[in-house]
C-alpha cells in the first residue's frame, strides 16, 4: 500500500458508468490508432519526422491538433452540462450526480482554456510567426520541441485524472479553502495543480522563445514597423507570457505547500489569507485572457486585410493598441472579484480602468472596418469566421464593460450572465480566430486546402449554435440564475435552459463538419491541392515560399523593402535580386523533449499519488537525459549549396 | 557581438563578451559585492547597533542593491545601444512587478473597508 502512496484499485471509478464507458472508447481508440501505426509501419516516420521533430511548422501543427483534440474532450463535458440542466428543475434529478457534475464543470473550464485555447494560438503562432519574419526557425528550436512535449504532458495527466482518481470539484482556478486538503482530500485538486504547473512551465520556455525570436530574428529589411500585425500581436502575447506566468506558478506553488507540506497560505486557520490566492491568481488570470485574445486580433488582421485585397487600416494605431493592451491588461484584475470587499475608492479606479481598455480594442474594431470598406472583398472561410467575429466579439465586449460598473457587478456577478459574457468574448473572438487562422494557414502547412463546402457549413452551424447556446444565458442572468447549478427549483428557467441545451446540439454539428471537412479534404487532397504556394493571394513573407515550406524555410532570405513584403514584390516594387545560394545551418532534431517530457509525466503521476520513490526516479532520470542531451547532442547540420540545389530547383 | 567594431567600446559594462580575464575579474567583483551585501543585512539584524524599526526599510535598500549588483555583473545590462532590448525588458519587468506588488498591497490592505470597525464590533 505505501508502496504505491494513495493509489489503489479504488482509484478506478467502476460505479460510475458513464465514465467507464468513456474510458472504454478512448481506450478502444488508443489502442485502435497505436496498433494501426505499428502494424502499417508508420512509427519510424512519426519518430523522424513529428515526434523528435525541432521544426517550428511541424511543431506548431502538433500544437494545433492537441487543441483539437482537446476542443472535443472539453465540449463533451459542455454537452453533459447543457443536458443535464435542461432536466435537472424541480422533481427531475438529470443524470450526472453532484460530485460528477463538480468535476465536470471544473475540467471543462481548465481543459478549455489551458488546452485548447492556448495550445491552439500558441500553434498559430509557432507555426507562422517565423515565416511572417522571413527566418528558418525560432529561436532556440531545441526548447520549442520541449515546450510543446511539457504541455503535452499536462494534457495527459488531466486525462488520466478521468480514469485514475477523481478531477478537481472547485471549479477551474481551484479557489481555497475548498481546494485546501481539508476540504479537497482527494487527488482532484493535485491533478490540477501538477497538470497546470508542469503545462505552465511549457507555456512560459514557449514565450521565452517567441520573444526572443521576434526581437532577434527577422529577415533583413525587417523592421519593427514593417512587421506584420500577427508578429506584434505575438510578441505582446509572449511577453504577457513571460511577464504573467511566473505569477501563475509561485500561486499554485503556495497551494500546492498548503496542500502537501501543511503551510498556511491560503487556509482558514494559522493566519491564512484566502483572500490572497483569489488576488493573486487573477493578476495572472486578466493578462491570460490577453494572451489569448490578443494573437487572435492578429489572425484577424492579416485575414481581413488578405481577403480585402488591401494593406491593413491604420497599421501604427493597429501597433500602439497593442501595446496599449498588453500594459493596460496589468491594471484591472480586481475587477474579477469586485465584491470580496474592497471599498468604493478601489473599485472605482479598476472599473475605470476595465473601462479605458475597451478603448483600444474599440480602435481596432474600427480598423478592421475600414480595411474591409472600399475593399475587393472575397468571402472565402477565413474571412466568413472574420466577418462573424466582429459583431459577436463587439456584443461581448459590451456585455464586458457592463460588468465593470462596479454596482452592476455586485448584481450580476457570479450569475449565468458572466458565464455568457466570457464564452461571447472567448468563442467569438478566440475561438474564431483559431478556426480562421486554421482554414487560412492549413493550405501552407500541407500543400492543399480545406474544403470549402464543410468549412463553410462549420460556420454557419457554430455561429448560429453559439447564439442560441449563449444568448438565453444573458436572459438568465438576469433573472438571477448563478452558475455552476446542479439543480433548480424555478420552472421558469428551463425553457432557456432547453434552448441553450439546442444551441449546443447546434455546436456538435459544428464541431461534426470540422471533422468532416478534414476527412474529406485529405482524401479529395489532389484536387484540392495548391501548387503556387500562395493561394489567397497573400500579403506577407509566409505566402513567398512553397507549400508546404522546406524545412529552412527559404532557400535564401528574403529582402524585405516595406511593410506587406510580398505585395511590394509582386507589384515589383521590391526587385528580387538573386543572391548567390549559401549554405544553411539547420539543427538536428533532438529526441530531449519527448524522453524528458516523458519522465515528467512520470514524476507528475507520482507526486499526485504521493509515491515518493517514483517521483525521486523521475527526477533523476529527467535530470540524467539533460545530462545526456548536455553533452551527446551533436550541435548543427550543414545544408551545402548543391545539396540545396538539388532539393530546390526553383532557387 | 564584439565583431562589431565600432561599437565595441560603447559596451564597456563589467563582464560584457570580453576576453576571459576581464570576465573573471568582474565575476569575482560581483560575487564579492553581492557577498558583502548579505553579510551586511546579517550583520545589522544581528548586531542590534541599528534602530529596530529602521531594520525593514534598511533590509530593502539592501535588497535592492543586491539586485542591481545581480543585473550589472552577472546579468549584464548596461546602457549601451546594443542592449537596448534587455533595457527595456528589463524596465517592462519593473513596471509588471511594480504594478502587480503594489496593486496587492493597495487591495489587500482595502478588504476590510466594508466590514464594521474591529473597536465597533468589541462594543456591543
Amino acid at each position: 500500500m505505501t508502496l504505491l502512496g494513495r493509489l489503489s484499485w479504488d482509484a478506478i471509478p467502476l460505479h460510475e458508468p458513464i465514465v467507464m464507458v468513456t474510458a472504454g472508447v478512448l481506450f478502444v481508440v488508443l489502442l485502435g490508432t497505436g496498433a494501426t501505426v505499428l502494424l502499417k509501419g508508420w512509427l519510424p516516420y512519426l519518430w523522424r519526422e513529428w515526434i523528435t521533430s525541432v521544426d517550428h511548422k511541424r511543431i506548431g501543427v502538433m500544437y494545433c491538433l492537441l487543441a483539437l483534440v482537446m476542443l472535443i474532450r472539453g465540449f463533451a463535458d459542455a454537452l453533459m452540462m447543457r443536458s443535464h440542466q435542461a432536466m435537472a428543475v424541480g422533481a427531475g434529478k438529470g443524470f450526472l450526480p453532484p460530485d460528477h457534475y463538480d468535476q465536470i464543470f471544473s475540467a471543462h473550464g481548465t481543459i478549455m482554456i489551458f488546452f485548447v485555447a492556448m495550445p491552439f494560438m500558441i500553434g498559430l503562432m509557432n507555426f507562422a510567426v517565423p515565416l511572417q519574419l522571413g527566418v528558418r526557425d525560432v529561436a532556440f528550436p531545441t526548447l520549442n520541441s520541449v515546450s510543446f512535449w511539457l504541455t503535452a504532458t499536462g494534457v495527459l495527466l488531466i486525462n488520466t485524472s478521468l480514469v485514475v482518481g477523481e478531477f478537481a470539484r472547485t471549479g477551474w482556478l481551484v479557489y481555497p479553502p475548498l481546494s485546501e486538503r481539508a476540504f479537497s482530500p482527494g487527488v482532484g485538486v493535485d491533478y490540477y495543480l501538477w497538470a497546470l504547473q508542469i503545462s505552465g512551465a511549457g507555456t512560459l520556455l514557449g514565450g521565452i522563445n517567441l520573444v526572443t525570436t521576434i526581437l532577434k530574428m527577422r529577415a533583413p529589411g525587417m523592421r519593427y514597423t514593417r512587421m506584420p500585425i500577427f508578429c506584434w500581436t505575438a510578441l505582446a502575447s509572449n511577453l504577457l507570457i513571460v511577464a504573467a506566468f511566473p505569477i501563475l506558478t509561485a500561486t499554485l506553488a503556495m497551494l500546492t505547500l498548503d496542500r502537501y507540506l501543511g503551510f498556511h497560505f491560503f487556509t482558514n486557520e494559522a493566519g491564512g489569507n484566502q483572500m490572497l490566492f483569489v488576488n493573486l491568481i487573477w493578476a495572472w488570470g486578466h493578462p491570460e485572457v490577453y494572451i489569448l485574445v490578443l494573437p487572435a486580433f492578429g489572425v484577424f488582421s492579416e485575414v481581413i486585410a488578405t481577403f480585402s485585397g488591401k494593406p491593413l487600416f491604420g497599421y501604427r494605431s493597429m501597433v500602439l493598441a497593442t501595446l496599449a493592451i498588453c500594459i493596460l491588461s496589468f491594471m484591472v484584475w480586481l475587477h474579477h472579484f469586485f465584491t470580496m470587499g474592497a471599498g468604493a475608492d478601489v473599485n472605482g479606479v479598476f472599473g475605470v480602468m476595465t473601462m479605458i481598455i475597451a478603448v483600444p480594442t474599440g480602435v481596432k474594431v474600427f480598423n478592421w472596418l475600414f480595411t474591409m470598406y472600399g475593399g475587393r472583398l472575397r468571402f472565402e472561410v477565413p474571412m466568413l469566421w472574420a466577418v462573424a467575429f466582429i459583431p459577436t466579439f463587439v456584443v461581448g465586449g459590451m456585455t464586458g464593460v457592463l460588468l465593470a460598473v462596479p454596482p452592476a457587478d455586485f448584481v450580476l456577478h457570479n450569475s449565468v450572465f458572466l458565464v455568457a459574457h466570457f464564452h461571447n468574448v472567448i468563442i467569438g473572438g478566440v475561438l474564431f480566430a483559431a478556426f480562421a487562422g486554421y482554414t487560412y494557414w492549413f493550405p501552407k502547412a500541407f500543400g492543399f486546402r480545406l474544403h470549402d463546402g464543410w468549412g463553410r457549413a462549420a460556420v454557419v452551424l457554430w455561429v448560429s449554435g453559439f447564439y442560441l447556446a449563449f444568448m438565453p444565458l444573458y436572459a438568465l442572468g438576469l433573472m438571477g440564475m448563478t452558475r455552476r447549478l446542479q439543480h433548480y427549483d424555478n420552472p421558469a428557467w428551463q425553457p432557456w435552459l432547453i434552448a441553450a441545451w439546442l444551441g449546443a446540439l447546434l455546436i456538435l454539428g459544428g464541431i461534426a463538419s470540422l471533422a468532416m471537412q478534414l476527412y474529406v479534404s485529405v482524401r479529395e487532397r489532389r484536387s484540392l491541392a495548391d501548387e503556387s504556394g500562395d493561394p489567397w493571394d497573400g500579403r506577407t513573407l509566409e505566402w513567398a515560399t512553397r507549400s508546404p515550406p522546406p524545412p529552412w524555410n527559404f532557400a535564401r532570405l528574403p529582402q524585405v523593402e516595406g511593410r506587406d513584403a510580398l505585395a511590394l514584390m509582386k507589384r515589383g516594387e521590391a526587385e528580387a535580386t538573386p543572391d548567390p545560394l549559401e549554405p544553411i545551418e539547420m539543427p538536428r532534431n533532438s529526441a530531449y523533449g519527448f524522453v524528458g517530457a516523458f519522465f515528467t509525466y512520470i514524476t507528475g503521476f507520482a507526486l499526485v499519488w504521493q509515491i515518493w520513490w517514483l517521483v525521486v526516479l523521475g527526477l533523476l532520470a529527467g535530470f540524467a537525459t539533460t545530462l545526456w542531451i548536455a553533452w551527446y547532442q551533436p550541435g548543427e547540420r550543414e545544408i551545402g549549396v548543391e545539396e540545396l540545389r538539388a532539393l530546390e530547383p526553383a532557387a | 557581438m564584439s565583431e562589431q567594431k565600432g561599437d565595441r567600446h560603447l559596451d564597456h559594462a563589467p563582464g560584457g563578451h570580453k576576453e576571459g580575464a576581464a570576465r573573471f575579474s568582474t565575476y569575482a567583483a560581483g560575487l564579492g559585492l553581492a557577498l558583502l551585501l548579505t553579510v551586511a543585512s546579517f550583520a545589522l539584524v544581528g548586531s542590534g547597533a541599528v534602530w529596530a524599526p529602521a531594520i525593514p526599510i534598511l533590509l530593502a535598500v539592501l535588497a535592492v542593491a543586491q539586485m542591481g549588483v545581480h543585473l550589472v555583473f552577472f546579468l549584464h545590462i548596461t546602457s549601451g545601444p546594443e542592449n537596448t532590448n534587455n533595457t527595456l525588458a528589463l524596465a517592462f519587468g519593473v513596471m509588471i512587478v511594480v504594478l502587480t506588488v503594489g496593486g496587492t498591497l493597495w487591495i489587500m490592505a482595502h478588504l476590510d473597508h466594508n466590514m464594521m470597525p474591529m473597536a465597533a464590533m468589541a462594543k456591543p
